[in-house]
């Protein structure tokens, strides 16, 4: 500000300051305005409506029925739902191994050799590839006649099971092919994360005589603590949001063993037409989600405070 | 640097590195390079058998002209660029102007504005399924572009705006003052200042929703019914029935309709890993 001529300004200043005031409130109201009429419209207010369709019976079209709390208790009493809500946690749980495997793979590849910048970008690219291909590919990799597993356990005696229509296996067949991109994300974070580690505080710990796993540990990690966070909040919500791979890899079959909360609300409402009930699904895994956004945006706002 | 650079260890060890690098790219690419393979293999080797060894002749040219010519994919992959195109260009625009809003003045809740935004973006795609596939057909765009369209453009100015807030508060904010004390009015302070100076952040932006949008599933699903409307990634559900005996096909088209965000990725990776990991390397 002080670098740049301000005697033209000083008139303009005195005569308009009084609008300047307004212009400051105002001018930030319209710029935010259609983004927000927008966002109002299609997300804010759909989730209101989505929690009120929760409370009804609807068949999607006709008259809505008031139930009041009718579809959490079926829910409760719904075998399908606790195995749903089941496989998610799974999905939860198991997916924490995409930022742990990250890690390790960024590790790998945080070297300086001939070719180092095409590796990266290779390994990363899985993320790019829609989920529904993943699907795909892996699903056939399973296939116990003629993928690859079985192509490859066959010679050396071993039985593959029909992993996607096996009732205990589905899910985790299915998890296999998330932790493939989901990796792949979490690496690159990392990569990103390492590249602004502080080498002096390195060197300094070396001197000390820390090495290996000790100084990943006690050096470096906290020093990754942005990425880890990032990659901790995507993670765990991929995981709760996972519906492409189960969709076009099992359907939520065999008998909704693999099924998890979004493609049963999924199936609940397209298939079924029972659209209070599927509202009623989409809550739950509404308020699940509210834990981790809640968290991200605690974490935003202390780091917010303190700037302008 | 962490871990120590492989300069610096024994020969031994650098060898070791230099021969595991190549081997666990293999390994970690096995899916694709098998589907890059099947893509070029002959029905004949899918008949006798072969669907894992080296394919007895390449018939790259011949599996992507049948796939055109016996499927609709053509139709599926221009379905998905008119979707995502003007869904990139909108959230965009809308994500400038209110992340300059944010970013540039200070009111009273102005961290809630952004909180929603953030927030909105997080959220399971399913609470909001029915009320926005009512709307589209209230609005007369259910099973449209258009209904697809406006919704992306909606969902994903939560995360742009996000996005674009972030960049804009890291600007300079003595030009902004300087123009101010000059007279220059807020609009043109935007125009003229803000605009060209975020245009890495749009760049980066514009690429990853690209592949956000072009690889999104869920949304067609719900909102687009006729076929010929639908864009590559449902399209693929279809060719998957299709081709359900030939596979070498479903992966040539699976291999088409991974390309453009691979392309667009390969193409502009040092944009698109910014934008993916904006905030990784803070403290």
């Amino acid at each position: 500000m002080a670098d740049l001529p301000m005697m033209p300004a000083q008139r303009t200043r005195m005569t308009t300051s009084f609008f300047r005031k307004h212009k400051l409130l105002l001018m930030p109201l319209a710029f935010i305005a259609p983004a927000f009429a927008m966002f109002s419209l299609f997300v804010i207010y759909p989730i209101i409506q989505s929690i009120g369709l929760s409370f009804t019976q609807w068949q999607g079209i006709g008259p809505k029925t008031w139930v009041g709390l009718n579809n959490y208790r079926m829910l409760f009493n719904d075998a399908v739902f606790w195995t749903s809500l089941m496989n998610n946690v799974y999905w939860l749980v198991l997916f924490l191994l995409a930022p742990v495997f990250g890690l390790f793979v960024a590790l790998f590849l945080n070297q300086t050799v001939f070719g180092i910048r095409l590796v990266k970008s290779l390994f990363f690219f899985p993320f790019v590839v829609s989920q529904i291909v993943v699907g795909i590919i892996f699903a056939w990799f399973y296939d116990p006649a003629f993928g690859l597993l079985a192509t490859v356990l066959e010679p050396i005696g071993l039985d593959m099971p029909p992993i996607l229509s096996d009732e205990t296996l589905a899910t985790f067949g299915i998890i296999l092919a998330g932790l493939w991109p989901q990796t792949a994300y979490c690496m690159i974070l990392y990569l990103t994360g390492l590249n602004s580690v502080n080498p002096e505080v390195i060197e300094a710990a070396r001197l000390d005589g820390a090495k290996g796993w000790q100084l990943l540990v006690k050096i470096v990690l906290p020093q990754l603590r942005a990425a880890t966070f990032i990659a901790l909040v995507v993670t765990i919500i991929g995981a709760l949001r996972s519906f492409d791979l189960v969709a076009v890899m099992t359907e939520g079959g065999p008998y909704n063993s693999s099924n998890v909360l979004a493609y049963y609300m999924y199936d609940n409402a397209i298939f079924r037409y029972r659209m209070g009930y599927a509202s009623s699904i989409a809550t739950v895994l509404f308020l699940i989600m509210n834990v981790y956004i809640v968290w991200f945006l605690m974490r935003l706002w202390n780091n917010e405070k303190g700037t302008r | 640097m962490f871990p120590r650079p492989i300069q610096e260890t024994t020969r031994a060890r650098q060898v070791m590195y230099k021969v595991a690098l190549p081997v666990s790219l293999v390994v970690w690419l096995l899916p694709m390079i098998a589907i890059i393979a099947t893509a070029g293999r002959s029905l004949s080797d899918l008949n006798y058998g072969n669907y894992w060894g080296i394919p007895t002749e390449w018939v790259f040219f011949e599996n992507f002209a049948a796939v055109f010519g016996s499927s609709s994919i053509g139709v599926y992959l221009l379905n998905s660029f008119i979707i995502t195109i003007p869904s990139i260009i909108g959230a965009l625009f809308l994500s400038t102007l209110a992340g300059a809003g944010l970013a540039l003045y200070r009111f009273r809740g102005r961290f809630f504005l952004l909180a929603l935004f953030i927030a909105g973006n997080f959220v399971p795609f399913q609470i909001l399924m029915i009320p926005v596939r009512q709307l589209t057909l209230d609005l007369g765009v259910y099973d449209s572009y258009l209904g697809v369209i406006l919704f992306q453009i909606a969902f994903q100015t939560g995360f742009c705006t996000f996005f674009m807030r972030n960049f804009i508060a890291e600007l300079p904010f003595e030009l902004v003052e300087a123009a101010r004390a000059e007279g220059v009015s807020e609009w043109k302070i935007l125009i003229h200042i803000i605009v060209p100076l975020v245009r890495p952040a749009l760049a980066a932006l514009a690429v990853l929703q690209f592949t956000f949008i072009w690889n999104d599933f869920f949304w067609p699903l719900i909102l687009i019914q006729s076929d010929e409307l639908r864009p590559i990634t449902l399209g693929l559900t279809t060719l998957k029935g299709q081709f359900i005996s030939s596979f070498n096909l479903l992966a040539a088209g699976s291999l088409i309709a991974a390309l453009p965000p691979v392309m667009m990725f390969f193409a502009m990776q040092k944009h698109f890993i910014a934008g993916l990991t904006l905030g990784a390397s803070k403290g």
